[in-house]
């Protein structure tokens, strides 16, 4: 028989301290689709989406009522769509943008992430043509969020894209300055991206995986905090023991829910991401979290060592709890999606710089931050090669989703409203970086790569 | 088929007995019962068998969410799986 304690403990995580499961993303293969007439491809893919993907939104809110679980998001992932445009080149890519928009509104999810291009090591036939039309894609469409991966681990850093995204990211916030910059939210640049990514903006469905699978991602960061708060004053070791234990929780609501929606859909379970995702709601902050474990405002040194543990904790407590694991898994820091991160961002705690730092440790990297419009595309290329290389040394995944307030400056805000949040403009190190950008090239894969 | 009834909030007379009721109307067995009251606080625990249950599980749920509501209390309904995942190894 279940101990009440437990009843009551897992009711209270629901209730106050924001448990939910963030999405469910169901990841759909489109290389059947791929066919040299554009018009052709396109119903293909609007076909195999609905049809795969049709009882996803139903699905999931069944499951949420059995359980009594939220499930935030029901999402689609798909092949880069690259790798559809290589098979007409002649054609605009933004065509497959506006057929995955319409599906995803048919079928009722709110994003649908894919829009993407693998170019770690080089563009091959459709990469460069899809990266030049992201900028339109976003601005035409609602629900489709595109990455693009520059660098990894074994390749090394496609300084060519590099150098190609800053000014695809300026382009893409400019195109959405009347939304406040919104596309360039929903434009993620990846190092070493992993192929079954639940989370968006930042999902696609690798050319490695099967033809549909279903990828649960989990969040708590409020259930850690309050775990932690209810401890007290414990040694550090405790601390890292409470991640764990809570985390371990958290997942096996993930798995459950993972299961059962395999089940129901009688699609492939794929991996759960074991991630901290807060959201901008109060309690759901991984900033609090950092806090709560000591500092007086996340960004204050220190924080990168508290970010470490958490991240350590929550992948041991995880890995046990689901029999696969994947995706990011780990803590996620971005910016205008954290209460926390919000106001150390507004009282200049927490800065640029240090984020970068904290990248190192943390799930992914420098995450939903506002720049000033006037950042020039070197300076962010220069910042997307800093964080590829943290990435790539430290085989991890490293991104950069930045936007671009075009018209407004350090210190304004933007406000995206909903789970993308708001924020203040961050301060940008302006020094040009524009010779090396401009040298082209690759940087060679590191050491690290050479494993066998 | 188990699922477990939670109900939570001020202690107001009759509590008991209309989640009873709303679960006997639907073929809904009580299987055990444990319920406290601190400082005016109810809190009630209630295993209940749902392999008989007559309506769809989304409904009961939603029956007995009303109810509460009406009494000015929290009624949670859940499937009892959720519990053994997350407190089970």
């Amino acid at each position: 028989m279940i101990n009440s304690h437990d009843i009551l403990e897992t009711i209270r995580m629901i209730d106050n301290e924001n448990l939910d499961v963030r999405t469910i993303t169901m990841g759909i293969s489109l290389l059947d689709c791929i066919d040299d007439d554009i018009d052709k491809a396109c119903k293909k893919v609007y076909d195999k989406i609905c049809r795969s993907a049709g009882d996803l939104v139903r699905t999931g809110e069944e499951i949420s009522k059995d359980y009594g679980i939220p499930i935030i998001h029901k999402r689609v992932s798909v092949t880069p769509i690259a790798m559809l445009a290589a098979a007409c080149p002649t054609k605009s890519p933004v065509k497959f943008a506006k057929i995955l928009d319409k599906a995803a509104n048919e079928i009722g999810v709110n994003f649908v992430g894919g829009y993407s291009a693998l170019v770690h090591k080089g563009f091959a036939q459709g990469d460069y043509a899809l990266i030049e039309s992201i900028p339109e894609a976003l601005s035409v469409t609602e629900r489709v969020c595109s990455s693009v991966n520059i660098g990894s681990t074994k390749a090394g850093i496609n300084m060519d894209a590099v150098a190609k995204m800053g000014k695809i990211i300026r382009k893409t916030a400019e195109l959405t300055a009347d939304r406040d910059c919104i596309g360039a939210a929903k434009l993620v640049v990846f190092c070493n991206a992993p192929e079954d990514n639940p989370f968006m903006a930042g999902a696609f469905h690798g050319p490695g995986e099967p033809d549909c699978v279903v990828n649960v991602g989990v969040s708590g960061p409020g259930v850690v905090r309050a775990a932690l708060a209810k401890a007290g004053d414990c040694n550090i070791t405790d601390v890292a023991d409470i991640v764990k234990k809570t985390a371990f929780k958290i997942t096996r609501a993930g798995m459950l829910v993972a299961k059962e929606a395999s089940k129901r859909l009688s699609v492939p379970f794929g991996i759960v991401d074991l991630s901290l995702a807060p959201t901008p709601a109060i309690g759901d902050s991984v900033a609090h979290i950092l806090e709560e474990m000591g500092l007086e405002q996340c960004g204050g040194f220190g924080t990168t060592a508290c970010l470490a543990l958490l991240n350590d904790a929550v992948k041991k407590g995880g890995v046990m709890a689901s029999s696969h694991v994947g995706g990011l898994s780990g803590a996620f820091i971005p910016v205008t999606e954290d209460a926390g991160m919000i106001d150390a961002a507004r009282n200049k705690v927490l800065t640029l710089t240090k984020l970068e730092a904290m990248t190192a440790v943390c799930s992914v990297g420098l995450d939903m931050i506002a720049i000033p419009g006037d950042t020039p595309a070197d300076v962010i290329s220069g910042i997307i090669a800093d964080e590829a290389a943290i990435g790539m040394v430290n085989s991890k995944t490293t991104a950069v989703r930045l936007i671009p307030a075009i018209g407004k400056s350090a210190g304004e805000e933007l406000n995206f409203g909903g789970l993308l949040g708001q924020g203040p403009i961050m301060d940008v190190n302006m020094t040009s970086p524009a010779k090396f950008i401009s040298r082209g090239g690759r940087i060679p894969a590191p050491m690290q790569s050479l494993k066998n | 088929m188990n699922a477990v009834i939670t109900v939570l909030g001020k202690d107001n007379v009759g509590i008991l007995a209309k989640v009873s009721n709303e679960c006997a109307k639907v073929g809904v067995n009580i299987i055990e019962v444990t319920q406290s009251v601190l400082q005016g606080m109810f809190a009630m625990i209630m295993f209940v068998d749902i392999g008989e249950c007559t309506v769809p599980f989304a409904e009961l749920v939603d029956s007995l969410t009303e109810k509460g509501e009406e009494m000015g209390v929290k009624v949670h309904v859940m499937h009892e799986d959720i519990f053994n995942a997350m407190h089970k190894i």
